[in-house]
């Protein structure tokens, strides 16, 4: 494989998890709701795939175990912000602090009395590039093509909940309750319903985003294995104007820029990794500037209006 | 019949003191619960954990070691969270201020006499935090840019800066490739009280009763609060609105770039990794659990720094992960953000069906 082309087959597979997380994110956010458990649920997404996939070789239970656990810490959210009408911002990073404590925790205590009951060092069932045949020799597509099953979820994720967001009924339901609850409510929409159903189908995307960590991207368990990526992801959110078709472009971008530190640090130089590393924070950043300093812009590219804003039919 | 929530006129004195109280427990009652299902006594490790903290003075020293950085750290949140200004940026700022105090402490050494040494140090800590919390807050007043996500991400940048420095321009030539600056000059260092325990925590006790006075009792402090209630009331009564609120974040992030001063000149005596100990973070929860009030921020963050020291202390007696402590804190907040809605608002039963419900309100 040319030199093109590794560098894009390592960041197709490092993007594969911030895509999971970021359309999850994107979804639920659009319905109003912004979850900064990110990097906790993906967290718990990984020890909790890891260890069933330790215990039953089962990869499919793996996945399964990890979205309900994701699904689980989402709900919590969702009722904490939706119900009890809790500020996003601390009840999120409360699910984060808790995720990376938690996770931590099972992996010293799920694993084998053998091992001193922790998850560390052991192995288990992982996915494992799958070819497909008569794309191997074509130079670009031999990179996309040599990829794990779940990273050809994710090529059909992207397409998908575009049109499901923009094209289908249930997905204008979504984007109206983000902008503009009342008006959602009064046209018969279950505004509160809807903020649950999102949320907790984020969080299940959001833990799958881990699980391919654990499973695939670095195989085995280690603490904080996710290594900021929830934070990453975001930024790709507002990087991607909630548009999961766009997604693709800052997940390749920073999925790209972890692949050219590898490189970096194997030619010995990593001072400029730092500055690198910061990019995605800083390109945040400036993307935030910018759509607020051009607030029909803003507009266009569709920050959900309603965004962290809690429903509430009794206060006028 | 439905449940309709009323918002109460004025806060609930009781639930401001009961919630928070409550949560504790709850907390204590689900971590409990995980201990049982790994068949471990929780009795036993609770009191293993409240010895290790507060049982000797060893423990105690250490309790205050992290006690301290959440102190500050949890007043410079609280005073933004005020304005309701969601700085979620401490770790950042504290980061900061440890880089510029070891930037004085490493270079200005030979420039500033011994004795202004140290404080040539804490003052850069402060104007470090402040420098780092000046941009989330120029943003918002000046372009409305959402401050929550620009401290967020600034966070990441303050640590990556920092380790750019000890790997890198800052690394130590005498190091053995360990990751650090050399040691400050003895002039830098922050005397210490007892054990690790420095006069830091003089400082945030000290600071905590200040604040609590310029919130409660200055015309500012009146100011500062009409903002958080209502900015529009306070522009109608004359009250420079944009001004008050960058003052304040700079403030803010002055107590967290205090922090990172006191740890770089009290703890590590130089700049190393683990100034990024996530106590920006805890200091949230710290804010949160104490109602925003200042004189309850010293006593919430010994009650954390105690959870995480006594999380260490288990791991030594008991070989238990010491991240129990960490999931401890975290799920002390969920009790507690549910509680707030008891506090605000009242919770009346009644006959009426939702869909009635909703055709009044919108009258």
């Amino acid at each position: 494989m040319d030199l093109v082309s590794s560098i894009l087959a390592i960041t197709v597979r490092a993007g594969t998890s911030l895509i999971f997380a970021t359309v999850g994110e994107i979804f639920t956010e659009r319905a109003g709701i912004q979850n900064l458990g990110i990097e906790g649920i993906m967290l718990m997404g990984a020890v909790a795939s890891f260890a069933t996939s330790f215990y039953t070789q089962n990869l499919a239970l793996a996945l399964a175990v990890a979205v309900a656990v994701g699904m689980a810490m989402a709900a919590v959210h969702a009722f904490l912000t939706v119900t009890m009408r809790a500020n996003q911002v601390v009840c999120g990073l409360s699910m984060t602090l808790f995720g990376t404590g938690f996770s931590s925790f099972l992996g010293q205590r799920l694993g084998p009395a053998a091992n001193n009951f922790r998850l560390m060092g052991l192995k288990a069932a992982k996915f494992s590039p799958v070819k497909i045949e008569g794309l191997a020799d074509v130079p670009v597509l031999s990179a996309l093509a040599g990829q794990d099953i779940l990273t050809y979820a994710v090529y059909l994720l992207i397409p998908l909940s575009w049109l499901y967001l923009y094209k289908t009924r249930p997905g204008l339901w979504l984007r109206s309750v983000g902008e503009d609850p009342q008006t959602a409510d009064a046209m018969g929409i279950g505004v509160l319903k809807t903020k649950y159903l999102y949320t907790i189908l984020g969080g299940g995307m959001m833990a799958l985003g881990g699980a391919h960590l654990s499973l695939s991207y670095t195989p085995g368990w280690s603490e904080n294995i996710t290594g900021g990526r929830g934070w990453i992801v975001v930024a790709l959110v507002i990087f991607s104007m909630w548009n999961p078709a766009r997604a693709v472009w800052g997940a390749l971008l920073f999925g790209g820029i972890n692949a050219v530190q590898f490189r970096l640090q194997a030619s010995g130089t990593n001072i400029p990794a730092a500055f690198l590393n910061m990019l995605p924070y800083l390109g945040t950043i400036a993307v935030l500037v910018l759509m607020t300093w051009w607030e029909a812009l803003s507009k266009k590219i569709g920050a959900p209006a309603a965004l962290g804003v809690p429903y509430m039919r009794e206060d006028k | 019949m439905s449940i309709v929530f009323e918002k109460r006129k004025s806060v609930s004195r009781a639930a401001l003191f009961a919630v928070p109280a409550v949560s504790f427990l709850v907390s204590l009652a689900l971590t409990g619960i995980v201990l049982l299902i790994f068949g471990t006594d929780p009795i036993t490790t609770f009191a293993a954990m409240f010895a290790g903290a507060f049982g000797s003075a060893h423990g105690f020293s250490e309790t205050l070691v992290k006690a301290i950085p959440l102190m500050l750290t949890g007043l410079g949140v609280a005073l933004a969270f005020k304005l309701k200004f969601w700085n979620i940026g401490a770790e950042g700022q504290l980061v900061l201020g440890g880089i510029a105090a070891s930037w004085v402490a490493l270079f200005l050494g030979a420039a500033i006499p011994p004795a202004l040494l140290l404080p040539a140090c804490i003052l850069a800590g402060c104007a470090g935090g402040a420098l780092w919390a000046s941009v989330p807050a120029l943003l918002k007043t000046r372009l409305k840019v959402d401050e929550s996500l620009v401290t967020l991400m600034l966070n990441y940048v303050a640590i990556l800066f920092a380790e750019f420095l000890y790997y890198g321009p800052w690394r130590d030539p005498k190091g053995y490739g360990f990751p650090g600056s050399a040691p400050f000059p003895d002039a830098a260092w922050l005397p210490k009280i007892f054990g690790r325990a420095h006069i830091g925590l003089y400082f945030a006790l000290g600071l905590a009763i200040l604040l609590w006075i310029i919130l409660k009792r200055t015309r500012w402090g009146f100011e500062l609060s009409i903002i958080g209630a209502s900015p529009k009331a306070a522009r109608y009564q004359g009250i420079s609105v944009g001004g008050n609120i960058v003052l304040a974040v700079l403030l803010s992030g002055a107590l967290s770039g205090l922090a990172g001063a006191c740890e770089v000149t009290g703890i590590s005596h130089r700049l190393q990794q683990g100034l990024n100990l996530g106590y920006g973070f805890t200091a949230i929860i710290i804010a949160w659990m104490s109602q925003l009030n200042p004189l309850a921020i010293p006593f919430v963050a010994l009650l954390m720094g105690g959870i995480l020291v006594g999380g260490d202390q288990v791991q030594l007696m008991m070989g238990l992960p010491s991240s129990m402590g960490v999931v401890m804190q975290g799920l002390i907040l969920f009790p507690m953000l549910a509680g707030s809605l008891f506090t605000e608002y009242r919770i009346r039963k009644t006959k009426r069906t939702p869909k009635a419900a909703c055709v009044e309100g919108e009258a």
